[in-house]
């Protein structure tokens, strides 16, 4: 689909879905079925053991996510959708970066700028170090950008996990059910 | 507790959702099923292609509003259903099929005929299960049958492995149902009933466009009395043909690419538009952009999704149509609405100015005039499906409908060879009354070997072949849009006659309209199976004709 506009919203939409087998298939199955742009997912499982989160972050407007939001909830294993309004919501992701290390200078420098933005060393080689950081995705693409000119061997990104602030939970109106 | 198989779990769970009849073919993995059947009192009726045994399912369900079962093996039996499932998709039918699957153990080892049909199927059905225990099954089916005909209906598949099926348990069978992500029923919400019944009281020219939800949803009588009420003309949709008596005064017939002029022309001048479980698929607004511009458009769907997807709407009222007509009309009712006589007038003089050009019967084999024909002789409650293509939007035009749930055609997904299988399902569903398959001779030609399972099975369905030796509406198109380069369009057909007899059917190919009135009458009769090969010209155009991509104001074929 050459002609999809690009879209420079984003949104973040979280989920909670049956845990079973076959669902992120199911899930990711109608994002590609009716068009949509998945930009990260994460998922994993929740406090309840039969129920998982996916945290979805989507290209596209305000219209899309709607219909996002319309296509999730119209799938039977998918429990409870919200989108997440960025002001109101605590988002992390965890990145590992494994990075070229030529020499005691560079090392140096990498672990200062680790230690700024918070992040751990969880990997020495001679000539090579794995940074773990966490953090909002634009800490995390300030570090990469930051460090890229040193060499980055290999980079695992996780996706965004998100959950809103205050006590109010997607899960409690789950458990009504 | 006594134990019992998955199979006959199977068929226990399926008797409890008052299944009595199974459309299938049997195979390798779903040989325990098919063990069970065999002391079961529910029919089944062995089709010749799994895409036909699906059909028949879709064609008992728009019959009945209720469930339609099919079974296949796994494999290529489950592929071929992939046809049927998607068609039913489309139209949102409340369709069942059950697959075997090779045992566990070989899932995923690329067994002899193992096929992923849950992810196959994934996109094409309401749901799909694999129960992967026994036990599981009661609560698998029950699950399956309320998914499929509660909300927006549609088809469910049932992925049995061949172990599962074998296997016994103590199996409990259950009447509750617990789905904690799908709840079909929406309260209404009065703040939007509320705006549409001030658009409607404030409207001048209210027109009503009734979809295929209107039946699902039953609400025919709800639909009439609204119309009634504010002196909306109501136009349909493909899919809700039937859904209002197209010999009601206020009747615009259907709306669309192929719509009458006059629904499309007051579609258009509007004031004010309720939609009503419809979709807004590009073959029923044209142009979408051009579609409705100057009118307020009111949308009542029970399916959220559907709320502009791919129109915007000023009203969306999101529940079961028949809850909120009552809900509107009660609304109405108390304001004291009168019917707007002015627009009344309005309405009759259009529907007279174009009755003149498309009324005619002719002695001659026409297709309107061989659609009049077999009206005329059709009681009110015969049911009528449609393959697709001309022969279909023939009948759509020329065919009037009177009674709910008699006109049964593949809109959405538009399949070839749907009409007679379906037919098929709609008479084992209503013996009684006389099913007739309006048929193009390029459709038939693709599930003519149901033919095999009517006769075998005394189901005297009726296929009426409009005959013009190629694919008619391909043909259409290359004339219209393609400079009559007609490519690979010209079909060469076997005797219709002779293969009806071939096949223990009855067959006649007729010359004018009395032989095809003596060729119907004595296939009305009949109690085996008939075939009329009706030959029409091969340049007639289905028309009036919206032209892909245009506005509904930019109708071909209309003086």
């Amino acid at each position: 689909m050459d002609d999809v506009q690009p879209y420079n919203r984003m949104a973040l939409i979280s989920t909670i879905v049956e845990h079973k087998p076959g669902v992120l298939f199911k899930v990711s199955n109608m994002f590609r079925r009716r068009g949509f742009n998945i930009e990260s997912i994460s998922v994993g499982p929740t406090e309840h053991p039969d129920l998982a989160r996916m945290t979805i972050m989507i290209r596209g407007d305000e219209k899309i996510a709607g219909q996002v939001v319309k296509q999730l909830r119209k799938l039977v294993e998918v429990i409870s959708v919200q989108i997440l309004d960025e002001d109101q919501t605590v988002q992390r992701e965890l990145a590992l970066v494994k990075i070229r290390v030529e020499n005691p200078d560079i090392r140096r420098e990498i672990m200062d700028y680790t230690n700024i933005f918070r992040g751990r060393i969880v990997d020495v080689a001679p000539n090579s170090l794995i940074v773990e950081i966490t953090g909002t995705p634009d800490k995390m693409d300030a570090f990469i950008n930051l460090i890229r000119r040193f060499g980055i061997l290999e980079l695992s990104r996780t996706g965004i996990t998100a959950l809103s602030r205050g006590e109010a939970t997607i899960i409690k109106t789950v458990r009504a059910i | 507790m006594e134990e019992i198989s998955g199979a006959k779990a199977l068929l226990e769970a399926l008797k409890r959702e008052k299944v009595d009849v199974i459309f299938g073919i049997p195979g390798g993995a779903i040989l325990p099923v098919y063990d069970e059947l065999y002391e079961s009192d529910i029919r089944h009726i062995l089709c010749r292609h799994e895409q036909s045994a699906a059909h028949m399912a879709d064609g008992y369900a728009r019959a009945t509003g209720r469930p339609g079962v099919c079974f296949a093996t796994s494999g290529p039996g489950a592929t071929n259903l992939v046809t049927g499932i998607a068609t039913a998709y489309m139209d949102s039918s409340p369709v069942v099929a059950v697959t075997g699957q090779v045992p566990k153990a070989m899932i995923g080892k690329d067994s002899f005929q193992e096929i992923d049909i849950i992810g196959i199927t994934t996109p094409i059905t309401k749901h799909n299960f694999q129960p992967l225990k026994a036990r599981e099954i009661p609560m698998v089916v029950k699950a399956a049958f309320y998914i499929a005909s509660t909300g927006r209906p549609g088809p469910v598949l049932i992925d049995i492995p061949k172990d599962v099926q074998t296997e016994k348990d103590e199996i409990a069978f259950t009447d509750e149902v617990k789905l904690r992500g799908y709840n079909p029923y929406i309260p209404l919400r009065m703040d939007e009933v509320k705006k549409a019944v001030k658009l409607i009281y404030d409207s001048e020219k209210p027109v009503i466009l009734a979809g295929g939800g209107v039946k699902s949803s039953n609400a025919f009588e709800e639909l009439r009395e609204l119309s009634e009420m504010i002196q909306a003309p109501v136009a349909t949709t493909l899919m809700g043909k039937g859904a209002f008596p197209e010999d009601h005064p206020l009747s615009l017939g259907i709306v669309g690419m192929h719509g009458t002029p006059e629904a499309n022309r007051l579609t258009m001048e509007a004031d004010v538009v309720l939609a009503i479980g419809i979709r807004f698929s590009d073959r029923t607004t044209g142009n979408i952009e051009e579609f409705c511009v100057d009118s307020k458009l009111i949308h009542i769907d029970i399916d959220e999704a559907e709320i502009e997807k791919n129109k915007d709407v000023d009203v969306a009222i999101v529940g079961d149509a028949k809850e909120a007509l009552k809900t509107i009309i009660e609304a109405l009712r108390s304001n004291g609405i009168a019917g707007k006589e002015g627009w009344r007038e309005r309405v009759l003089t259009i529907k007279e100015y174009y009755k003149g050009e498309n009324m005619d019967e002719h002695p001659k084999l026409t297709p309107p005039s061989v659609l009049k024909t077999l009206r005329k002789m059709l009681p009110e409650d015969a049911i009528i499906t449609t393959e697709v293509g001309q022969n279909q939007m023939w009948a759509a035009l020329h065919f009037k409908v009177f009674k709910p749930r008699t006109f049964i055609s593949s809109g959405g997904l538009g399949t070839m060879g749907f009409g007679f299988p379906a037919a098929i399902g709609a008479k084992v569903a209503a013996p009684h009354v006389p099913v007739v398959d309006v048929a193009g001779d390029g459709s038939f030609c693709m599930t003519e070997n149901s033919l095999s399972t009517a006769v075998a099975e005394k189901i005297p369905v009726i296929v009426l072949i409009l005959n013009n030796e190629r694919l008619g509406m391909v043909a259409q198109w290359q004339r219209l849009f393609y400079g009559r380069r007609y490519s690979a369009v010209e079909l060469r057909n076997p005797d219709f006659v002779k293969l009806a007899e071939s096949y223990g059917a009855q067959g006649w190919r007729v010359a004018d309209i009395n032989e095809l009135k003596d060729a119907l009458s004595r296939s009305l009769e009949s109690e085996i199976p008939s075939v009329i090969d009706v030959p029409i010209s091969p340049e007639e155009d289905v028309m009036p004709m919206v032209p892909p991509g245009k506005g509904l104001a930019e109708i071909m074929g209309v003086t």
